[in-house]
């Protein structure tokens, strides 16, 4: 193999790493402004982050089809193959993050045509918790850190027993004050987003593991 | 039409040009062949019948033919055949197997000055060794002379043909285990066998045109041979002696023995190369 | 994890990973030098060759995976000034001690060649070559069965069934080449050596040959040099990485191809150099 076979080689893992980090950037950007239109009632903000989710979801058309062309051309191997791979099964999950983001944002919506709520602490402690989680997780893949990326998937404990609490508390509100109860659901599914957003966190973290070390560490924490 | 640029135009009448001379070359060499065999031919074929073929020599005026000299001659090529293509082969052989040592050079060396010598040198060298210790020329001296100059052409393009033979073809055969004795023999003999051939051909075709070191060792006689410790006749030689006397009917003899030779050979070549034929290639 | 990074440095540690079926080991090579004149092709190479199983030599040209092929038979020896330091035992019986037969041992590791090299012969003749002058058989139906048996193991008999007698050299360079290891397999092989048996075939051809490959592996140790390492994955269960005349790494195919533990083998396998 010539070095300028592996030069068009490298250029196109850099176009394909480049396009799933836009991706994730999408997805980072589109939790912060779901979660600051909820904060701040913000619906101007929450129907920016619907009109773009479209956008997002072409980008992981993209990457789909760069990862398949690099599959089919170039045959990667080793290091490569697991790059390519790992980003194939993550750009769904980015995805998927910029949709809960979505309906986090369509919940902001319908909670501002409501009285406000004093039970946010929580949900923006979980929404914190949980774009810091999404960083972390992307600037690790960035730099092939497995050991940050375990680092992450540890915070998904954190996430899920604020969720519990959440649940309990939201419950207990909706048996004592009925009148609530429209706003209370909303914002448990709000708190249910958050939590399926750790987990897809964790996903990625775990692909990272995989691209880095090639230890297949899922379903195994 | 197409029109041709210049340069196109050039190139062409070059190349038509070059063709032309080419075609020119070769009808000129075939041409002078074939002129040859038509004049060998239309001086001879009065002489040529079955008596001249049969019949031995006689004095002038009697007719008489070359029916010795044909006999003799086929077993003068036999005996050299016998002796020199063996010899020869044998020499090729051990030339290209046994690779590049100074000894091997040195013969390589000494075979190259042998296919220079001139062959009346060979036929003194023969006649000093041989004719002079029996006493007597011999059938048996002409065929060693002829085998002597036959030797160093068979044994240089029999070394050329087997190193032609591709090397994956020996290592093909000792992957399986054969002994490089059978390698030779077996495989790289046989692969190279039309070219040995050819060069065996070629020293054939070379000795039967020879007549001066028979001059000196098998000297010539006016019957058909007995045995090979005798005389022996030969086309060349009687060729020669009818053609430096001065008797037209000899001279008519003559022309017909170079028909009778010429068509001899070219049979051998035939025959050797059907014989020889690659079924396999 | 290597200890090496650069490029040009001697020292590697060589990790061997067999894992795949039978583990019992047909070849064992130790600290084997290889030297053409003054010229040293092959470096300490250390390896266990385990039977039954498909294992390639992969590197870039030069690195010596075709001379160290060679000496697992010994077909060095015709090529004058070399010399051979360290040890090759097949089957726990040092090949090159003192008294070895060459024969025998040619016998029993057969060989096919990069470019296919069927005798000038017929079909028949090629394939009963090995049998007739190793006196294999004792009766002409017997020979007929063994060169039958080979063509069909070779995947070649259907083709060439009717044309026994013909020329071997009238047959396609797939099919030359299949005859090569037909007249390979005849005389019983246990171990077969392989020097880039498809470099020269197109891709048909190859696909015939590589299938082939995982066919007979079932029943003989298969070596196979290559220098397109889509075949090797294909076709070993093992892989050994050569470089410069070293043994850089021999793994499990597939883990040499999803992470191999070497970083030289990794930048190879990727394309970084090569």
């Amino acid at each position: 193999m010539s070095t300028e076979f592996h030069r068009h080689l490298d250029e196109e893992l850099d176009a394909l790493r480049d396009a799933v980090l836009r991706l994730g950037g999408e997805a980072e950007t589109a939790l912060r402004h779901s979660l600051h239109s909820l904060a701040e009632r913000d619906t101007g903000e929450a129907r920016q982050v619907l009109d773009h989710d479209d956008a997002v979801d072409q980008m992981e058309v993209d990457v789909d089809r760069r990862a398949i062309d690099i599959f089919a051309l170039r045959q990667p191997a080793a290091r490569d193959l697991r790059f390519v791979l790992s980003v194939t099964k993550m750009a769904p999950v980015l995805e998927r993050i910029a949709d809960h983001a979505c309906n986090i944002a369509r919940a902001a919506i319908d909670l501002n045509n409501e009285p406000e709520l004093n039970n946010h602490v929580r949900i923006h402690q979980m929404g914190e918790i949980a774009s810091a989680m999404l960083a972390k997780a992307l600037d690790a893949f960035t730099r092939s850190d497995a050991a940050a990326a375990r680092e992450v998937i540890k915070r998904d404990a954190e996430i899920n027993s604020l969720y519990n609490q959440i649940f309990h508390d939201l419950i207990e509100l909706m048996v004592k004050e009925p009148a609530t109860a429209t706003r209370d659901a909303r914002l448990l599914f709000v708190a249910k987003h958050l939590e399926r957003i750790g987990d897809y966190v964790t996903d990625i973290c775990e692909l990272t593991v995989y691209m880095a070390e090639a230890a297949i560490i899922k379903h195994r924490h | 039409m197409k029109i041709l640029s210049r340069k196109d135009r050039s190139r062409r009448s070059v190349s038509a040009l070059m063709t032309s001379l080419t075609a020119l070359c070769t009808f000129v060499a075939v041409g002078i062949l074939i002129v040859i065999l038509s004049y060998i031919a239309m001086r001879g074929i009065s002489a040529l019948n079955l008596r001249f073929l049969v019949d031995t020599p006689r004095p002038v005026g009697e007719g008489g033919g070359i029916g010795n000299a044909i006999v003799g001659s086929g077993l003068l090529l036999l005996l050299s055949c016998v002796v020199g293509i063996p010899v020869g082969i044998a020499c090729g052989i051990y030339l290209s197997e046994f690779g590049g040592g100074w000894m091997v050079s040195g013969v390589r060396f000494l075979i190259d000055t042998l296919t220079g010598i001139p062959s009346i040198v060979t036929g003194v060298f023969v006649y000093a060794v041989i004719v002079l210790r029996m006493k007597h020329f011999s059938a048996f001296a002409g065929g060693i002379a002829l085998a002597l100059i036959m030797i160093p052409i068979v044994a240089r393009t029999t070394e050329e043909m087997i190193k032609l033979v591709p090397h994956s073809l020996r290592e093909g055969a000792l992957a399986l285990g054969a002994p490089q004795w059978r390698v030779t023999l077996g495989v790289v003999l046989p692969a190279a066998a039309s070219g040995i051939a050819t060069g065996a051909i070629l020293a054939i075709a070379r000795v039967s045109g020879e007549t001066a070191p028979l001059l000196f060792t098998a000297f010539g006689s006016r019957f058909f041979p007995r045995n090979l410790n005798e005389p022996i006749a030969s086309l060349t030689v009687q060729i020669y002696n009818y053609a430096i006397s001065p008797y037209d009917e000899w001279h008519a003899q003559a022309w017909a023995a170079t028909l009778v030779l010429m068509a001899l050979i070219l049979s051998i070549n035939i025959v050797v190369r059907f014989l020889t034929r690659q079924k396999f290639s | 994890m290597s200890a090496s990074t650069s490029f040009a440095a001697p020292k590697f540690e060589v990790k061997s990973h067999s894992s795949a079926g039978s583990t019992v080991t047909k070849i064992a090579v130790e600290d084997l030098n290889f030297f053409y004149g003054k010229t040293q092709a092959l470096k300490g190479i250390s390896i266990e060759i385990p039977e039954r199983q498909v294992m390639a030599f992969i590197g870039p040209s030069g690195c010596g995976k075709t001379t160290f092929l060679r000496t697992l038979n010994r077909m060095n020896d015709v090529i004058a000034g070399t010399r051979v330091e360290g040890k090759v035992a097949i089957d726990g019986a040092e090949i090159y001690a003192a008294g070895a037969d060459v024969v025998d041992l040619r016998k029993k590791v057969g060989m096919v060649f990069q470019k296919s090299n069927p005798f000038p012969k017929s079909i028949f003749d090629n394939v009963a070559y090995g049998l007739k002058i190793n006196r294999m058989t004792s009766s002409r139906s017997e020979l007929d069965g063994r060169v039958e048996e080979a063509l069909k193991d070779a995947a070649l008999w259907n083709e060439v069934k009717d044309r026994l007698k013909s020329s071997a050299l009238g047959l396609s360079g797939g099919q030359q080449q299949r005859l090569c290891i037909a007249r390979a397999l005849a005389i019983r092989p246990e171990v077969i050596l392989m020097d880039e048996p498809a470099s020269a075939l197109d891709p048909i051809a190859t696909s015939k040959i590589e299938e082939l490959i995982v066919d007979l592996k079932k029943q003989y140790t298969i070596v196979i040099v290559t220098h397109n390492m889509q075949q090797a994955a294909r076709v070993s269960d093992l892989t050994a990485f050569f470089l410069l005349g070293k043994l850089v790494e021999v793994n499990s195919t597939e883990k040499m191809f999803t992470a191999p533990t070497e970083k030289l083998t990794e930048d190879y396998i990727t394309g970084r150099f090569g």
